[in-house]
C-alpha cells in the first residue's frame, strides 16, 4: 500500500533556530500518526507546512505520490488537507452554521448546510445543533465545530494539534471514538500532543521530534510510557553529577497552594506544596501548559492566596502583592520576556525600574531618580553582557537571548532571597543560556533559595539539586536530583501517583481554609 | 506592492513629524475639498490658519483663541493619563456639565455676598464636582467591571438633562421674570472669572490649562506614578509584574480627568459663558478627546494641539462668515485633521517598503 503522505528532509530554519532539521516520515491511509516532542521541538513548524501556512526551506513531501508543496492553506485544504488548531478560531456572536460555512469556499445555502452539519456530526458522535450561538458552547463542543468543518471538506488528512488540551476525560473518549471511526473509513490523522497515554492508546505510529530532527519512530502500543518519554527527552541526556550541597535552612516553604487558572487555557494548581531551602536550586519540570504560569504567577504575587499558602522564613506572604514580596526579598521572572517580564516599547532603563524600583531605591519621594536608574541598567548591562548600544533601547529591539540576560540580570543584582525564574532559557543561543545558568547556579551559591521552572529537562538536570515535576496541575514530592534515572523523571513527568505529594494534614487545612475563605484561621 | 516594516525603536524623528505632515496634508486635501464647493482654496486655507493670528482682524480673533484653547487644554491633560494608562473616559463633556453646575450652586448659595472666598470655594466644587461624576463610571467599573467607555458616555447625556433641569429648576435666576437659565455669574464680581490681561482672552481657565500641563508633564516624565500609568498602557501583564494596582490606577486617572474637566466647566461658566443654561456645554469634552490624540497624549503636544484645535474653530467660523463655506465642509475639513494624524502614525512605529510587484 503507497503512503498517504510522505516527507523527506524537510528543513525550515528560522533566525537563530532550526525549527526542523531534515525531518522525513510517512503516513498511510487510515493511519493515526503521533508527532510527539516537547514544546519547542518543531512539531507546530512542521504541521504549518503541511498545511501550507510556511514555507519549507528544503525537503520535499507528496501526497497520494504527487509533489506537494501548498502555497496557503486554501491549496492544502483543495488537496484534502484539514486542519484543527489547538486554539479556535471561532465568532462567539455567530451561529454553529454561520461559523463552518465562513471557513468555507463557496458554502451551500445556509439549510442545507445546517442539514449537513447535523448529519455529519451525528454520523461521527458529535452532535451539534446548528442553530446554537458558538458563545454559548463548552470548549468541547467548540472544538466539535471545527472537527465538523473539517469533516464537510471530506479531508484525507485531518491534522489535530494539541486536541485533548481543552477536552474533559468524557470528551476525549467521544473525541477518540470519533478519531477511531474516521481512521475506519480510510482518513490519516496526524495527531500531536506530548500526552503519552493518549498517543499509545489512539495511534498506530509516532514520529518523536527532539530540537527539530527525527529521533525516532516507533509504534506506540509497544512501547512504555517510560520508553516513549526516553525518545522524547532524549537518551542524551545525562544524569547530574552535581553534589549537592549542604542544605541551608528553610526559606521558602509552599503549602496548599490551589489557584485559579491564569489564562483561558491554563491550568488550576493542585494542593501544591513544597519548601526550599538556602543556596538550594529546586527544578520543576513538566510540559507547558501544566500549571506552570499559575506557579509562577502564585509565587510572584500577581495572583494572591491565602496567607499561610506561601510563608518565606516563617512569615505569611501569600496574600502580598508584588512589590510586597519583592521589599521582603521574594523575586520572580516570568516566561514571556516581551509584554510581562518587559514592557516592549520601553527603554531598557525604564524596564530596569520596572521591578527594580524598590530595591534598588530608584526613586525618591515618588519621583524617579533617571540618573540612577540609568546607572542600574548600566550595571545589570555590563554584569550580564548584554549586547545593546545602550540603555536607551526599546526592550523589543534586543534579541531573546539578550533580553533574557538583562531580564535575569535584573533580579538578580537586586540581591534576592528567593528567585523564581520560568523558562530563563526559553528560545535562548546556547552561549547565553549557559551564562544565565550560571548566573543562577552563582546566586545559589552565594545563600539564595531559587527555583527554576522549565521544560528543558538538560537544563534542569543542570542545575538543579532536586528536582520535582508539574502534571495537569500538581507537584510531585522533589527528590535529589542526584541519581535521578531517565525512567523516573518520565514518570514524574507522566505523572505517577505513587510519587504525588503526600497530602499532609497541614496542607489539606490550609487547602480547606483557602477554598472556604470564610471559615478563617486555620483549625486549632 | 508597500510592506510596512516594524521598526526596532519608535522613530523620534517621526513621532514629531507626523502632526506637521499630517496638518499639510490637510491642508492639501481640504483645499481640493474647498476647489470642489467652488471657493478658492488658497484663500479659504488662509483665511482659517493665517487671518485669526495675523489677518487684518486678528485682534477679535486672537482673544478668542485662548478662549476656546484654555478648557480643551484642560480637559485634554486628564484624558490623556487615563488613554495613556487604557482607560478610556469617553465622558468628559458630562464631568464638564457637572462642574459648572456644582461650582456654579456653591457660588449661588452665597449670592449676592461679596467674600473674596466665593470664586476659589467655586474652583473647589466645581473639580470635586467633575471628579464625582467621573467616579460613577470609575467605581463600577472596579467593582463591576463595565466598560468605562459606555458609562462614561451614556452619563454625558444624564448631566445633560440634569444642565436643563438646573437651567429651568433650582438654578433659574429668580430674577429673570421666567427665563431659562441661572444668575449670570460673570457679572457678579464675587464669582467673575475675568480676563486677567484685556485683549488675550486669558482668564484663570487658561492658568489652570497651563499649570495642569506643566504638572502632567512633570508626573508623566518624573513620577513613579506616571511611570505607571504609561506601563499600564503599554503592557497590562507587565504593569502586574511591577505591582500596579490597577484598581488604584483607574481610580487616580478618573478622578484626574474629571476634575480637570469639572474645572473647565466652572472656569467656562462663570466666564466666556456666564451662565447655567440649557444648552451651556458646547462640546469641549468631546473635542477634547481629539485634541489629546493631535498631541499625542502628550502634554506639550496638547498644548499646541488646542491652539491649533481653536485655531480652526475660529478660522472655520471666519471662512464661514466671509467665504461663505458651510459648517459641514469645516466640521469635515476638522476631521480631516484627526483622519490624517491617525493615518501617517504608522510611519512612527513602521518603516514604508516598496517592493517591485511579484516578489514576494
Amino acid at each position: 500500500m503507497t503512503d498517504l503522505l510522505t516527507i523527506q528532509g524537510l528543513t525550515k530554519a528560522y533566525p537563530g533556530v532550526v525549527a526542523n532539521d531534515d525531518v522525513s516520515f510517512a503516513i498511510a491511509p487510515g493511519e493515526i500518526h503521533a508527532l510527539l516532542g516537547e514544546n519547542g521541538a518543531g512539531k507546530s513548524t512542521l504541521v504549518k507546512m503541511i498545511y501550507g501556512l510556511v514555507k519549507p526551506d528544503a525537503g520535499a513531501m507528496h501526497l497520494h505520490g504527487q509533489p506537494f508543496t501548498p502555497p496557503e492553506p486554501r491549496a492544502a485544504r483543495a488537496a484534502g488537507v484539514a486542519m484543527v488548531f489547538q486554539h479556535f478560531s471561532l465568532f462567539e456572536a455567530l451561529s454553529v452554521a454561520e461559523n463552518v460555512g465562513l471557513g468555507m469556499e463557496s458554502p451551500p445555502p445556509m439549510n442545507q448546510l445546517s442539514r449537513e452539519i447535523r448529519e455529519v456530526s451525528h454520523a461521527y458522535g458529535l452532535p451539534l445543533d446548528p442553530r446554537r450561538l458558538v458563545g454559548d458552547l463548552s470548549a468541547g463542543e467548540r472544538q466539535r465545530v471545527e472537527i465538523v468543518r473539517c469533516l464537510l471538506q471530506d479531508p484525507k488528512l485531518l491534522i489535530m494539534d494539541e486536541p485533548t488540551s481543552v477536552l474533559t476525560p468524557q470528551e476525549v473518549e467521544i473525541l477518540f471514538a470519533t478519531l477511531n471511526k474516521l481512521k475506519s473509513e480510510g482518513t490519516s490523522i496526524l495527531y500531536i500532543s506530548h500526552k503519552l497515554e493518549e498517543i499509545r492508546a489512539l495511534c498506530d505510529g509516532a514520529t518523536i521530534l527532539r530540537r527539530g530532527k527525527v529521533v525516532g519512530s516507533c509504534d506506540p502500543r509497544q512501547q512504555s510510557a517510560a520508553e516513549l518519554a526516553e525518545l522524547m527527552v532524549g537518551e542524551a541526556l545525562h544524569v547530574p553529577d552535581r553534589a549537592a550541597s549542604e542544605p541551608g535552612e528553610v526559606v521558602l516553604q509552599v503549602a496548599g497552594l490551589t489557584s485559579e487558572h491564569v489564562s483561558t487555557f491554563g491550568t488550576r494548581l493542585q494542593n501544591v506544596g513544597f519548601e526550599v531551602h538556602a543556596g538550594e536550586v529546586l527544578g520543576i519540570g513538566g510540559v507547558a501548559g501544566n500549571g506552570q504560569d499559575e506557579l509562577l504567577s502564585a509565587l510572584s504575587g500577581e495572583t494572591r492566596g491565602a496567607r499561610e499558602t506561601v510563608r518565606l522564613r516563617g512569615d505569611p506572604v501569600g496574600h502580598l502583592g508584588p512589590n510586597a514580596r519583592r521589599d521582603r526579598g521574594m523575586l520572580s521572572a516570568p516566561e514571556e520576556r516581551l509584554g510581562h517580564a518587559a514592557a516592549p516599547d520601553m527603554s531598557l532603563t525604564e524596564n530596569g525600574v520596572l521591578s527594580g524600583w524598590q530595591r534598588e531605591k530608584l526613586t525618591s519621594g515618588g519621583f524617579v531618580r533617571w540618573g540612577a536608574a540609568r546607572a542600574f541598567a548600566e550595571k545589570i548591562i555590563e554584569g550580564f553582557d548584554v549586547r545593546t548600544p545602550g540603555t536607551h533601547v526599546a526592550a523589543r529591539a534586543l534579541s531573546g537571548g539578550n533580553l533574557q540576560k538583562f531580564v535575569i540580570g535584573r533580579e538578580i543584582l537586586q540581591r534576592p532571597d528567593v528567585l523564581v525564574v520560568n523558562q530563563p532559557t526559553w528560545g535562548v543561543d546556547a552561549a547565553a543560556a549557559a551564562a544565565i545558568r550560571q548566573a543562577l547556579l552563582d546566586l545559589a551559591a552565594q545563600g539564595a533559595a531559587v527555583i527554576v521552572i522549565s521544560q528543558d529537562l538538560d537544563e534542569l538536570m543542570e542545575v538543579s539539586d532536586r528536582f520535582a515535576a508539574l502534571n495537569a496541575g500538581h507537584l510531585s514530592a522533589p527528590r535529589p536530583a542526584r541519581g535521578l534515572t531517565i525512567e523516573q523523571i518520565g514518570l514524574m513527568l507522566g505523572g505517577a501517583h505513587d510519587m504525588d505529594v503526600a497530602h499532609t494534614e497541614d496542607a489539606e487545612q490550609i487547602k480547606d481554609m483557602y477554598q472556604n475563605p470564610k471559615s478563617g484561621e486555620p483549625r486549632p | 506592492m508597500i510592506q510596512l516594516e516594524k521598526r526596532p525603536t519608535p522613530s523620534k524623528f517621526w513621532t514629531w513629524t507626523t502632526p506637521v505632515l499630517a496638518v499639510a496634508l490637510t491642508m492639501i486635501a481640504g483645499g481640493l475639498m474647498f476647489a470642489l464647493l467652488g471657493k478658492n482654496p488658497f484663500l479659504a486655507i488662509k483665511t482659517i490658519f493665517y487671518d485669526p493670528i495675523l489677518g487684518e482682524f486678528a485682534f477679535y480673533y486672537r482673544g478668542q483663541l485662548l478662549v476656546k484653547a484654555g478648557p480643551l487644554i484642560l480637559i485634554a491633560v486628564g484624558l490623556a493619563m487615563g488613554f495613556k494608562a487604557g482607560i478610556w473616559n469617553i465622558g468628559a463633556e458630562g464631568q464638564y456639565i457637572m462642574g459648572a453646575i456644582v461650582g456654579a450652586g456653591v457660588g449661588l448659595a452665597f449670592y449676592p455676598s461679596d467674600s473674596p472666598l466665593i470664586l476659589p470655594a467655586m474652583i473647589l466644587a466645581g473639580a470635586i464636582g467633575g471628579l464625582l461624576w467621573a467616579m460613577i463610571p470609575a467605581i463600577l467599573k472596579v467593582k463591576f467591571s463595565t466598560n468605562e467607555i459606555l458609562v462614561s458616555l451614556l452619563l454625558v447625556y444624564v448631566a445633560e438633562q440634569i444642565q436643563a433641569a438646573m437651567a429651568l429648576g433650582l438654578l433659574r435666576n429668580p430674577d429673570a421674570t421666567g427665563f431659562p437659565g441661572s444668575r449670570n455669574l460673570a457679572q457678579w464680581d464675587a464669582s467673575a472669572n475675568l480676563e486677567l490681561i484685556a485683549g488675550t482672552g486669558m482668564h484663570l481657565g487658561v492658568v489652570a490649562a497651563l499649570i495642569a500641563v506643566i504638572f502632567a508633564y512633570i508626573l508623566l516624565s518624573r513620577h513613579l506614578m506616571g511611570f505607571h500609568i504609561q506601563l499600564a498602557g503599554q503592557s497590562p501583564k507587565a504593569a502586574r509584574f511591577g505591582g500596579v494596582n490597577p484598581t488604584r490606577l483607574v481610580i487616580f486617572c478618573m478622578a484626574i480627568s474629571g476634575a480637570l474637566a469639572g474645572l473647565a466647566g466652572l472656569f467656562e461658566v462663570t466666564g466666556p459663558a456666564g451662565q447655567i443654561s440649557i444648552n451651556f456645554n458646547s462640546g469641549y469634552g468631546f473635542t477634547a478627546i481629539i485634541v489629546a490624540f493631535l498631541g499625542r497624549l502628550h502634554p506639550i503636544g496638547i498644548l499646541l494641539a488646542g491652539l491649533l484645535m481653536a485655531l480652526t474653530y475660529i478660522g472655520g467660523e471666519a471662512a464661514q462668515a466671509t467665504l461663505g463655506i458651510p459648517a459641514a465642509a469645516i466640521q469635515a475639513f476638522q476631521g480631516m485633521l484627526l483622519f490624517f494624524l491617525l493615518g501617517v502614525d504608522v510611519l512612527s512605529n513602521y518603516r514604508i517598503r516598496f517592493l517591485r510587484k511579484g516578489v514576494a
